[in-house]
């Protein structure tokens, strides 16, 4: 079982590799980090922050660019190309085939992050010479900023698993942008009553929370995350993939390929 | 045991937005295909052929009914490792090359590495792509692709290979080489499930066939025992140019070439024409029966309903 | 296809018991970042570069600050922190992008002025934000009222008749306004004229936190008229007697009062032997200027105790 949901990782892997897409938005995104360096030379005393709350933005957003254009590929575009029937002729299970995509894509998007981090550490460095030990924040920040391209792979995959490539993307792009406001989602919740209250509620509480999973402000400030927070962040990303994994296999599982 | 075995087999589909109608894209099917044998899944477009291929290979769920491969259940991992599948008009993932797809697909199915590297190459020599295992599939023209994919059906060794119209794509050099493929599949004691709605290959091939129109099944068996039912025919040829009124009368399909007479009917007035001719004194040059062609009875099953699709004897498409 | 089934069921359950957990996961990370999705609020505190992130959405995002304003003042209000201080940014910056937010003018006018524990306390920025909004709305009538009633609150009876006046004269507007600009015109400081203010508060606010805010204040106001009225039965009781009354009781008896006297908490009254009459509980009993026990130094101010 391993070694087929391995494969079909690596696979994955391999085809965003080899897809232009992915050499484009990185570029983007270092020209990017390029343009904060010179932002902060024109406000003094602030290169560090401007640096890494651009260069943190970035990545966060590119990677979640990312995420949607390769992840609504995933299932869909398989679907719709006919190349699935010949791996689910074997002895591959459809559950496996999800898991291997998921690590597939959220690996890519790790080396996807490492390579934009050390762009960002890069700029840092230029930009100020030095490192020092607050800039452990940016690690931080960076960590969770890969747990939320785990929560949006699996969100892709979720929606790849039943609708076409383009409502996929529409689908999860919404969910990443009513995560963002989750925590002010569930402030609506708060001000309605009855039924608007619990739909809004539950509304709020199955939409990823990802501004729990923002800390390029604190990073930029130099300011320490607490280690509480790194455990419920990891939990909770961890625990909710799981979750969209498990609706993707249950949909993926139970219906027929046209 | 059967190699593959269906009972009741049945798809429905429900068609429509708001009030759905069911359609059904196949009645329950009973089939059972031995070991060994190769069975043609005949029938022109729409029959019902990649329905059922798509319900063995566990692809869209059976409205109705059961089926086993190799006497092992349809979702049942052992039993895909030993069978090979070639979907209608192949499409694999074109940034990978025919060398890289095999090892991926040959790895899904649980060959090892090693293995891998020793078969990769053989495969691809069978298949006729020898000097394409380095190209990126996206190179690879339509019949390159089809060749490829009948590769990754067989590289694994199955004990049985699903094809779906394996012959699409390819020209008359192509078929022909698959065609010897296949019967090699046989001769390694494989079974072969192939569709197809050209005629002559399915004729050539298989030991038996099974026919397909619409959804329901008309007709399975051996080439011969299916055309038997058919009147079956004699040629008749002299010389000369004259034919005997009493001939003409019987309702034989006269043609004249040349200085010979060639006709054509109903093998029990045989010994009625022979008669008449050494009656009228005309030379006899041959007696031959009419092998009555698949053809023929695909149409007789088929009633009027010819117009779709149906290849004609001889492979013209 | 048992084996399906199977791995049905597993992603069915394993569905149903992450979603819990990361409902409680999430309840986790609330308590572990109390403080900090506000300063993220405000991360951008300048309404100028907020308006312009905002690429054109700048109602729907008005209407998150709003939000998220509520929600700051909710959650300050009821655990009791006292620190308002992210409350004008808020108020500003949902204003800056949509200027016809009512109750934000409203909500600013009652909490940025009131002092703390119950507001920000800086009626300056009160009074900048609601003529901003009179500037954007200069007919509707609720701003001047919300003007004039922060004027009032800082005793300057003038501008706050004076706003009251401006506001009577906007088609539609309330008449009690009119009624106001006169009150604080002639008998500023009265009782009597804060009573009229804080009951056309309440008759006419929507939002729950500032009825009850006005609701107080009316206690507090019928409180100090109590005791005004005991205090003069007492000097009533000494002109009869000579001294003052040791009790209610004395007062009871001398056909003063009916009954010991209760505060509108349903306290008794408290009499000093200076015929000093005041609440018994004056840490919990907030806005309440004249019946308080003689000396009284609050260890803090009193605050509005959460509605039941």
């Amino acid at each position: 079982m391993n070694s087929r949901i391995y494969n079909i990782a690596a696979n994955t892997f391999r085809e965003a590799v080899r897809d232009r897409v992915l050499y484009n938005l990185i570029a983007f995104a270092l020209l990017l980090t390029g343009a904060a360096v010179l932002v902060g030379q024109i406000s003094i005393d602030i290169e560090r922050l401007v640096v890494i709350n651009l260069g943190l933005t970035a990545v966060s957003l590119f990677g979640v660019v990312i995420a949607i254009f390769i992840g609504i590929g995933l299932v869909s575009k398989e679907i719709d190309k006919r190349t699935l029937y010949t791996v689910l002729s074997r002895p591959v299970r459809r559950w496996e085939f999800i898991a291997g995509k998921f690590f597939g894509l959220t690996g890519t998007l790790v080396v996807n992050t490492l390579c934009m981090a050390a762009g960002v550490f890069a700029s840092l460095l230029y930009v100020s010479g030095h490192l020092q030990g607050s800039d452990r924040g940016v690690v931080v920040a960076l960590y969770f900023i890969v747990l939320q391209f785990a929560i949006i792979t699996a969100v892709a995959l979720f929606f790849s698993s039943f609708s076409s490539p383009l409502l996929s993307a529409v689908f999860t792009f919404a969910f990443f942008v009513i995560g963002s406001f989750a925590e002010d989602l569930r402030g609506f919740a708060h001000m309605t009553h009855g039924i608007t209250q619990w739909l809004a509620t539950a509304a709020a509480y199955v939409v990823p929370n990802f501004s729990a999973l923002n800390v390029i402000n604190q990073a930029a400030h130099g300011e320490a995350i607490a280690s509480q927070l790194i455990t419920y962040n990891t939990a909770y990303a961890l625990v909710y993939a799981l979750a969209a994994l498990s609706a993707a296999t249950l949909i993926f599982d139970s219906r027929s390929l046209k | 045991m059967a190699a593959i075995e269906t009972l009741g087999l049945e798809k429905t589909y429900s068609v429509g937005f708001w009030r759905k109608r069911p359609k059904r894209a196949l009645h329950p099917l009973d089939l059972t295909v031995e070991e060994g044998e190769i069975l043609g899944f005949l029938g022109p477009n729409g029959a019902g052929k990649t329905t059922t291929l798509k319900m063995l290979m566990g692809l869209v769920f059976p409205s109705g009914g059961t089926a086993r491969i190799l006497g092992m259940e349809l979702d049942d991992p052992r039993m895909k490792a030993q069978i090979g599948f070639l979907p209608e008009q192949p499409y694999f993932y074109d940034y990978l090359t025919g060398r890289e797809l095999l090892r991926y697909y040959g790895k899904l199915s649980g060959m090892d590495s090693a293995t891998l590297t020793r078969k990769i190459d053989p495969a691809l020599e069978r298949v006729g792509l020898r000097d394409a295992g380095h190209l990126q599939l996206r190179k690879f023209s339509k019949g390159m692709l089809q060749r490829v994919g009948i590769a990754q059906a067989i590289l694994h060794d199955p004990k049985v290979v699903f094809l779906d119209e394996p012959m699409s794509g390819l020209d008359p050099m192509g078929r022909r080489e698959v065609r010897t493929l296949i019967e090699g599949l046989k001769a390694e004691g494989k079974t072969v499930f192939f569709s197809t709605h050209i005629l002559s290959d399915a004729e050539a091939l298989c030991d038996r066939v099974a026919i397909i129109h619409q959804g329901k099944l008309r007709g399975v068996g051996a080439v011969e025992e299916l055309t038997a039912g058919v009147t079956a025919q004699v040629e008749i040829v002299w010389a000369g140019t004259s034919i005997p009124a009493s001939l003409r009368a019987l309702g034989a399909d006269c043609h004249v070439a040349g200085d010979t007479v060639r006709a054509v009917l109903g093998a029990g007035h045989q010994d009625v024409v022979l008669e008449t001719l050494k009656s009228e004194k005309l030379r006899l040059i041959s007696v031959i029966p009419v092998r009555t062609s698949l053809e023929e009875y695909f149409v007789a099953q088929l009633g009027t309903d010819t117009s779709v699709g149906v290849t004609q004897v001889g492979g013209q498409q | 296809m048992s084996r399906s089934r199977d791995v049905r069921r597993i992603a069915a359950v394993l569905l149903v018991f992450c979603l819990t957990v990361s409902a409680l996961l999430l309840r986790q990370l609330d308590r572990v970042r109390s403080g900090a999705t506000l300063r993220e609020f405000l991360y951008i505190s300048s309404p100028k570069l907020v308006k312009r992130l905002s690429l054109g959405y700048e109602g729907l995002l008005a209407d998150i600050y709003w939000t998220r304003a509520v929600q700051y003042y909710g959650g300050t209000f009821h655990t009791g922190g006292g620190n308002y201080e992210l409350l004008w940014p808020l108020l500003n910056i949902t204003t800056q992008l949509d200027p016809h937010i009512f109750p934000a003018y409203e909500y600013g006018a009652t909490f940025l002025s009131a002092k703390p524990p119950n507001g920000a306390g800086i009626p300056e920025k009160a009074i900048e934000l609601v003529e901003y909004g009179i500037q954007h709305n200069p007919d509707n009538w609720r701003l001047y009222y919300d003007l004039g009633y922060i004027h009032y609150d800082r005793k300057d009876y003038s501008k706050a008749a004076d706003a009251w006046e401006r506001g009577s004269r906007v088609p539609n507007a309330h008449p009690f306004l009119k009624i106001l600009a006169a009150q604080a015109a002639q008998h500023g400081g009265e009782a009597e004229t804060a009573r009229i203010l804080w009951s056309s508060v309440y008759d006419t606010t929507h939002d729950k936190n500032i009825r009850l805010n006005a609701i107080w204040h009316l206690r507090a106001l019928k409180a100090d008229q109590d005791a005004t009225e005991v205090e003069k039965g007492v000097q009533l009781y000494r002109q009869k007697t000579g001294n003052y009354p040791q009790s209610f009781r004395d007062l009871v008896r001398a056909g003063i009062l009916r009954g010991v006297p209760v505060d509108p908490l349903g306290n008794e009254y408290q009499l000093d032997s200076q015929g000093h009459v005041f609440i018994a509980d004056p840490d919990n009993f907030p806005f309440v200027e004249k019946a308080l026990p003689p000396g009284f130094v609050p260890r803090t101010i009193p605050r509005i105790p959460p509605a039941k």
